[in-house]
């Protein structure tokens, strides 16, 4: 007990003292995630407003598929890029295995189908209570979805926040991919798994309270958006 | 209008110059307009020669087909069959930028009054805020401009709607139950504004449940009845001498003989 608490001091100071290692990491984590979570939201928007307003034979085969989708195991989505991207695979040229890019690329996959399912349902909704008067004022396509997604954009905030929260929390492919090479793809929680194991609790426990401060910030963001949307007459 | 006519009659004065039965003449025509959902006919071969300018009530029970029938009319539903001429052309999507709605649910963006009426003018291609706030300051919403239009009260949204609808200058508007939950001072106040829309060349189908209203407005009065046309007459002489049983009853404040009421019994 008393180690553990001189643990959870010692990693308090490992924070205050923002050293250049520990920087790096909470950097290389914030830059892969945010990157990934821009990427899923250019792709899961477009493909949500597309399922939301679009009528197409199989379109409710593939909305079943995209809800399916957000269940991904992470390793799995790991495996699969990396057998994508190792030496043998099709797009083993581009060398870009235990790469940034590599984990980016991961962890757009994961979190893409959660933008393009939940940002599919925002819109759905919005445009069923908006149709006839769109109709009515003869607006087009495109016109009903940016009209759409500017409405919907407090909840459409909420599903980025969501899927920053899972890009950044996830473990599982970035360190198939990554490697958690030091310097290189080291990121929070592969970080946290490599030093818990070796024994490093204080470095993994400064990091940890990290990644809890990331979420509570972000738990915080979204329920103040929702306040200030339901002050603005949003919902 | 003429020196010394009130905007009511300047409204329905149209009726009265144009005959019926030219086409030609027609702003809007249905032809055995039926509309099925479940199996079961809810427009009924309905059949409409709406002439150019002035009022038309549409009457009925609840759940009669009102807000049907304008909903096929404005081309936001397809019909089952029958087809719907506009100047004696089929209806088609370009058309209804010459119409405008009103629901009988407030439709509002979430966003101010104003920006609710800055888009429905956008979506015309028509960029001009100033437009806006006149069609807001005309349904006495100035001061709610800023406001998020889905907490405005019942009777404001509906004001907003038609703004909405009037600031477009259709040439043709269909009132929904528009003024169905506005204060008596607001209901004359908008009847002045649609009369005044209506002495600018649109023509307005209107449904309403306020008799008065129909009474005071409207040139002819459509009567419909679980989906069919049961009657068609000009004002006078649809309240004066209704001819179909249903009409009577409903002008009596009956219930019609379909519906059952069932007390308890205590
Ligand atoms: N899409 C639909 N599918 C099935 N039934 C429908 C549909 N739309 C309307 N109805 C039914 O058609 C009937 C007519 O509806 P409508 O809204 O036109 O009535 P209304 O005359 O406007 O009544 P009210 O005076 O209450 O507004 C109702 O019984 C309604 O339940
Ligand atoms: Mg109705």
């Amino acid at each position: 007990m008393q180690d553990f608490a001189r643990a959870f001091a010692d990693s308090f100071r490992q924070i205050l003292a923002l050293d250049a290692g520990f920087v790096e990491i909470v950097g290389l984590s914030l830059r892969v995630s945010l990157t990934a979570t821009l990427l899923s939201c250019l792709i899961g928007l477009l493909l949500g407003a597309w399922l939301a307003v679009a009528r197409f034979s199989g379109r409710q085969a593939l909305i079943i598929l995209v809800n399916a989708m957000m269940g991904l195991p992470p390793v799995v989505v790991g495996l699969f890029v990396y057998l994508n991207l190792s030496r043998a695979g099709p797009f083993g040229w581009l060398g870009l295995l235990y790469t940034p890019t590599a984990m980016i690329l991961a962890q757009t996959i994961l979190i893409t189908p959660i933008v393009a399912a939940l940002s599919r349902q925002v819109l759905e909704d919005l445009h069923g209570e908006y149709g006839e008067h769109f109709a009515s004022l003869g607006l087009g396509r495109m016109g009903q979805v940016r009209a759409i997604l500017w409405d919907g954009r407090y909840s459409l905030i909420t599903v980025a926040l969501a899927a920053f929260g899972r890009s950044v929390a996830e473990v599982g492919a970035v360190i198939i991919v990554g490697g958690n090479i030091e310097h290189l793809t080291r990121v929070m929680t592969t970080a946290i798994a490599l030093e818990t194991s070796k024994g490093n609790l204080q470095l993994a426990m400064a990091l940890g309270m990290v990644l809890l401060v990331i979420a509570l910030a972000v738990n915080g963001l979204v329920s103040s958006l929702r306040l200030s949307a339901s002050r603005l007459g949003y919902a | 209008m003429r020196d010394g006519e009130t905007k009511a009659e300047a409204g329905r004065g149209h009726l009265k110059l144009v005959g019926a039965g030219l086409p030609g003449h027609h702003a809007l025509s249905c032809r055995n307009l039926t509309y099925r959902a479940g199996g079961r006919p809810l427009i009924d071969g309905i059949s409409l020669d709406l002439v150019r300018g002035g009022i038309t009530a549409v009457i009925g029970y609840n759940g009669a087909g009102k807000s049907l029938l304008l909903r096929l009319l404005h081309g936001l539903i397809r019909p089952s069959s029958g087809e719907i001429l506009w100047h004696g052309e089929a209806l088609s999507p370009a058309h209804r930028k010459l119409q405008a709605m009103v629901f009988q649910k407030p439709v509002l963006l979430r966003r101010n009054a104003l920006d609710n009426v800055v888009f429905a003018l956008a979506s015309h291609g028509i960029h001009d805020r100033e437009r806006a706030e006149d069609a807001l300051f005309r349904v006495g919403l100035a001061d709610a401009a800023g406001r998020a239009a889905r907490l405005l009260s019942g009777g404001e949204q509906q004001r907003l709607m038609l703004a909405m609808a009037l600031a477009r200058a259709p040439q043709l508007l269909f009132l929904d139950e528009a003024t169905a939950s506005l204060d008596p001072a607001s209901i004359q106040a908008i009847e002045e504004i649609v009369l005044d829309a209506v002495a600018a060349g649109t023509k307005v189908v209107m449904v309403t449940h306020d008799l008065g209203q129909a009474k005071r407005l409207a040139g002819e009065v459509v009567f419909i009845d679980r989906g069919r046309k049961a009657e068609a007459a000009p004002t006078d002489s649809f309240f004066n001498n209704p001819r179909s049983a249903v009409a009577q009853a409903y002008l009596e404040g009956r219930l019609p003989h379909q519906f059952q009421i069932h007390r308890s019994q205590a």
